[in-house]
């Protein structure tokens, strides 16, 4: 386990120097094929080009509705599924390339996944869940044993009380955190949480909160952080990156995405938020219908059949990335300078 | 209740509800006493286990009869519940009162489209012929704004995007007017952008058609936006009701303060540490005597877990059920509440 | 420790938490369960018969005797009567079980085996593989079982040999059929794909992650095909398929006390009655061993 206090600073595995990124993701695309309704095949375009980098030591936040391609850019992210396009870039080093093959890639990124019953062997204790891992790199029995129950211990769960246990014996809270452990057992540097506190009650949830804070800061973890709840999302990261129909409509710091958000897409869902005030109830909804489906999805600005602002210029091209501020950027035609959209010179101020 | 004024919509007293499950017996209600009146939305918010569902369930007596044992009274329009007969059970449901749950999916037949699942349902109770059912199925899906009712009536479920067929059942609940909706979780399950507009349909059709609504939910802010008076509970009791706003702005109950603590909500600077509640929530086979949230309380005393605290009244229409709340000690365990020293912060 | 763990008050569980396994748990709710008792109890004395059978006989099974042929049940020194050639029903009906257990259950320990590998590979796998295998097994069990024992037992020839041979054929489609469904429901969940995130080859999770975890359904459904096969086998006997006279094995009993049906009723229903509890023991046993199973958290 690499000590506590500065392992950032001196992490021996950092290989490209703290300004490199920990991940860089280009041109990530996963197309899969279903059967529609007349027997012809069809493709939902899951993740459909996507590019961004995670930063060593950020926690980076993923948000988007159902079917935007949250759950599977995870999955890309872990190698899980194959991707069609695009390459991963870990630390200077391709994924699966002769410097970083899959096996050592994984050892270094490991998931949480939402469902805390589904992701442990129900026929395995939670000590052997936590070791399994370990075990596959090499690690002798004992000592992956021991390396369990420190983990476990490190999660809050005391070995002695809960390692002989089974899955359905633990609480949902108690089992995320086992899932916590097994994630950390091969002292990732990259640890995906897709929609890990979910499924939790409220008060279980901000307990993990605070433990995955703390495992952050001992262990030199960098999180990627993927939820639906915007709340959560906005506590919990450094920067946030908004995901509609399988494409990132906007990349930026928490609090501007928060606060100046850019594209129509973002300042909705924002508006989506029940407000905990009384007095100021959400009067109209910001967006009517459903988001559309990824099979087919809309030409150009795939939001533009929602959006309140479209003109036939958004239904006719894709927006480019803009940069609105250092690192926020959204690809919406009224943020890029010049554009055809007429509310493009007063793109700067989209208010929310 | 006295014969001049109007009877609650839904009263219950004392309500318990029981299972026995491989040998044991899960205390999941355990004494509720609530009223909602005719128009008014009550929310009932609490986490997994803490009996609002079970307790919502309770009021259209859909457990299973022979492994659920309920105790208490539960009058729906000053009628009780527990005393009526097959026939008058099914003229209820779906008839005056409706209920809409988490997954439309498993609400709605899949083998027959929303047109004849609500036509079906207006012939039953209302005995309406095949053509004003019909009219009456259309209006109902143009009432839960739906967009293209005309073409929606003949689709089928599964031909519905996740909002739309919440808004189907919605539009099936309702189209027997009923004079009370029961709402499990409805929104649950739904995108943000969907979710919301789901809450303000509920708040609109409310409004517009007088209903009084029950609504379970685990979510403060889903409650904030419909309900009227919220009711907090846990370990299968009431620990706080008050008017939403009283609520939210002076909650009395630990666990109340402490669930609104807990919520990662805007304004709360990153990095700052969430407030926590220790533990997890209690086992319903096997409850303390005193209070539930005894255990996880940062304010619990020796009193509160040895005695049940009743609910009693801050003022008309705060009620709470805690030893800590009402300026109790163990010391002093029967002193009158002290208003100053609710809250010590 | 370097973070402080978080303490958890609400579990006031015994220090030292051991929980007993799985497959203690099954066998514990088993041993309360009356019905399952018994069926077990009759499986156990059945298994007894078999083992010990040449040892408990009152006579000896191959005698016969013509003028003793057809006495009915109850007659001084044969309780359960005689058959056609006079022999002792008793004796033939307790070493019979020998020939018709073996017969019953030989065939489905094999197919188990043979059937669960090639379903938890298919399963496992997907894709072309499991198009493969799993479209081959469609072909066999597009068959009706009767029919399809019977052309295979007929095209190899008569005999106990091609005969435990066939019912094996006839079932290995089923049990892997079982095998590749469960596992591919297995296969779905998170915690596999956690293990293969953890670096493990598919050899390693099938044996670590996916064995434990669908050999339970598939022992249940098997464990019920014994009764079928019992059935199956003493069918083909009766056939002339299996097994060949003079050697006792209820099917056989069967078919050549069928010309007592009028004369002798009682008799010739004898090794029909014995098939009758054995195989209904069996699936009454493989149901509770399912019930037992079930129940989870």
């Amino acid at each position: 386990m690499p000590s506590s206090s500065d392992s950032r600073a001196a992490d021996p595995r950092d290989l490209g120097g703290p300004i490199q990124p920990l991940l860089k993701v280009r041109g990530l695309v996963k197309h899969f094929s279903v059967r529609g309704g007349a027997g012809k095949r069809r493709v939902v375009r899951a993740v459909d080009g996507i590019d961004f980098e995670v930063r060593k030591g950020e926690t980076l936040g993923v948000v988007g509705e159902s079917g935007c391609g949250k759950s599977t850019t995870a999955r890309l992210l872990m190698q899980l599924i194959k991707l069609d396009a695009g390459e991963l870039i870990f630390d200077a080093a391709t994924v699966g390339g002769q410097q970083l093959p899959l096996r050592e890639f994984r050892r270094q990124v490991q998931m949480v996944f939402q469902d805390s019953y589904s992701s442990l062997n129900p026929r395995m204790t939670i000590e052997q869940s936590v070791a399994f891992g370990p075990r596959v790199h090499g690690v002798g029995r004992r000592e992956s044993m021991a390396r369990a129950r420190s983990l476990l211990d490190r999660v809050g769960l005391d070995p002695q009380r809960f390692g002989g246990r089974y899955p359905h014996e633990l609480s949902g809270g108690q089992r995320q955190r086992v899932n916590i452990a097994r994630a950390l057992a091969l002292e990732p540097r990259l640890v995906i949480l897709d929609e890990a506190v979910s499924a939790l009650d409220k008060s279980v949830e901000a307990q993990v909160l605070n433990l995955l804070d703390d495992l952050k800061r001992s262990m030199a973890l960098t999180y990627v952080f993927i939820s639906h709840d915007l709340h959560v999302v906005r506590y919990v990261s450094d920067r946030i990156l908004v995901m509609y129909l399988g494409e990132v409509i906007e990349i930026g710091p928490a609090e501007a995405l928060f606060e100046r958000s850019a594209h129509p897409y973002t300042v909705a869902l924002l508006g989506s938020m029940p407000s905990l005030d009384p007095d100021q109830r959400t009067e109209a909804p910001p967006l009517v219908g459903d988001p559309p489906s990824p099979i087919d999805p809309p030409s150009g600005c795939r939001f533009h059949t929602r959006c309140p602002y479209a003109e036939p210029l958004c239904a006719e091209q894709k927006p480019p990335f803009a940069e609105l501020d250092e690192g926020h950027r959204a690809a919406c035609w009224m943020v890029v300078p010049g554009s055809q959209h007429s509310q493009a010179a007063k793109a700067q101020c989209v208010d929310a | 209740m006295s014969d001049l004024q109007p009877a609650a919509m839904v009263e219950t007293r004392g309500l318990k509800v029981r299972f026995e499950q491989a040998g044991k017996r899960i205390e999941a209600v355990n004494g509720v006493d609530l009223s909602v009146s005719r128009g008014e939305a009550l929310a009932l918010i609490g986490e997994s286990g803490s009996g609002k569902s079970v307790t919502l369930r309770a009021l259209m007596r859909l457990h299973p009869e022979r492994s659920t044992r309920i105790e208490g009274q539960i009058e729906i329009e000053g009628r009780e519940l527990m005393a009526m007969s097959r026939g008058e059970l099914s003229r209820l449901r779906g008839g005056e009162v409706a209920m809409i749950f988490q997954e439309p999916l498993l609400a709605l037949d899949p083998v027959y489209t929303v047109g004849q699942q609500i036509v079906e349902g207006l012939r039953r109770h209302r005995g309406l012929s095949r053509s004003e059912a019909r009219a009456r199925a259309l209006e109902a899906l143009k009432s839960v704004r739906i967009p293209s009712p005309e073409s929606r009536l003949d689709a089928y479920p599964h031909e519905m995007s996740g909002g739309m067929r919440q808004r189907a059942m919605i539009a099936l609940a309702l189209s027997c007017h009923p004079k009370l909706l029961l709402a499990d979780e409805p929104t649950t399950a739904l995108d943000a952008t969907v979710q919301i507009q789901i809450l303000i349909l509920l708040r609109e059709l409310r409004r517009e058609l007088g209903l009084a609504l029950i609504f379970v939910t685990h979510d403060i802010a889903a409650a904030a936006e419909v309900a009227d008076r919220v009711a907090v509970m846990y370990g299968g009791r009431i620990v706080e009701m008050a008017p939403v706003r009283e609520l939210l702005r002076a909650p009395r109950h630990p666990y109340t303060i402490a669930l609104l603590a807990s919520r990662p909500d805007g304004g709360l600077a990153k990095g700052k540490r969430l407030e926590t509640i220790p533990g997890s929530p209690p086992d319903l086979a096997a409850l303390p005597p005193g209070c539930a949230f005894a255990p996880r309380c940062r304010h619990a005393m020796a009193i509160c877990s040895s005695q049940l605290p009743p609910s009693e009244r801050i003022d008309s229409e705060h009620l709470v059920a805690c030893h800590w709340a009402m300026g109790r000690s163990d010391a002093d365990p029967y002193t009158q509440p002290r208003q100053e020293e609710r809250m010590d912060r | 420790m370097t973070t402080s763990p978080v303490v958890d008050p609400a579990q006031v569980a015994p220090l030292v938490h051991r929980s007993s396994g799985y497959w203690r748990t099954v066998g514990g709710r088993l041993a309360r369960d009356r019905l399952a008792l018994v069926v077990g109890l009759i499986i156990v004395a059945l298994l007894a018969m078999a083992l010990f059978g040449p040892w408990l006989t009152p006579h000896d099974p191959y005698a016969t005797s013509m003028i003793r042929r057809l006495r009915p049940i109850g007659t001084e020194g044969h309780p359960l009567g005689t058959d056609e050639l006079g022999r002792d029903l008793l004796s033939r009906l307790i070493l019979g079980a020998r020939l018709s257990l073996f017969m019953g259950i030989t065939p489905v320990v094999l197919a188990f085996f043979i059937g669960s590998a090639l379903g938890i590979v298919a399963g496992y796998a997907g894709g072309w593989l499991n198009a493969v295998i799993m479209r081959t097994i469609d072909v066999f069990y597009a068959f009706p079982s009767v029919l399809l024992a019977i052309a295979i037992s007929g095209a190899l020839g008569a005999g106990i040999g091609n005969a435990l041979l066939s019912l094996t054929l006839v079932f290995i489609p089923e049990v892997a059929r079982v095998a590749e469904s469960v596992t591919t429901q297995v296969r779905g969940r998170d915690y596999i794909e956690a293990a293969r995130a953890s670096g493990a080859s598919a050899l390693l999770i099938i044996r670590t992650q996916v064995f434990g975890n669908v050999i339970g359904p598939i022992f249940v459904y098997s464990t019920g095909l014994i009764s079928v096969s019992m059935i199956l086998a003493s069918g083909l006997s009766f056939l002339g398929l299996g097994v060949r006279p003079p050697e006792p094995e209820w099917g056989l009993m069967l078919n050549t006390l069928r010309t007592a049906i009028y004369s002798q009723p009682l008799i010739a229903a004898l090794p029909g009655v014995m098939i009758f509890i054995t195989s209904i023991s069996f699936n009454v046993f493989a149901d509770r061993l399912r019930a037992a199973m079930a129940v989870r958290s």
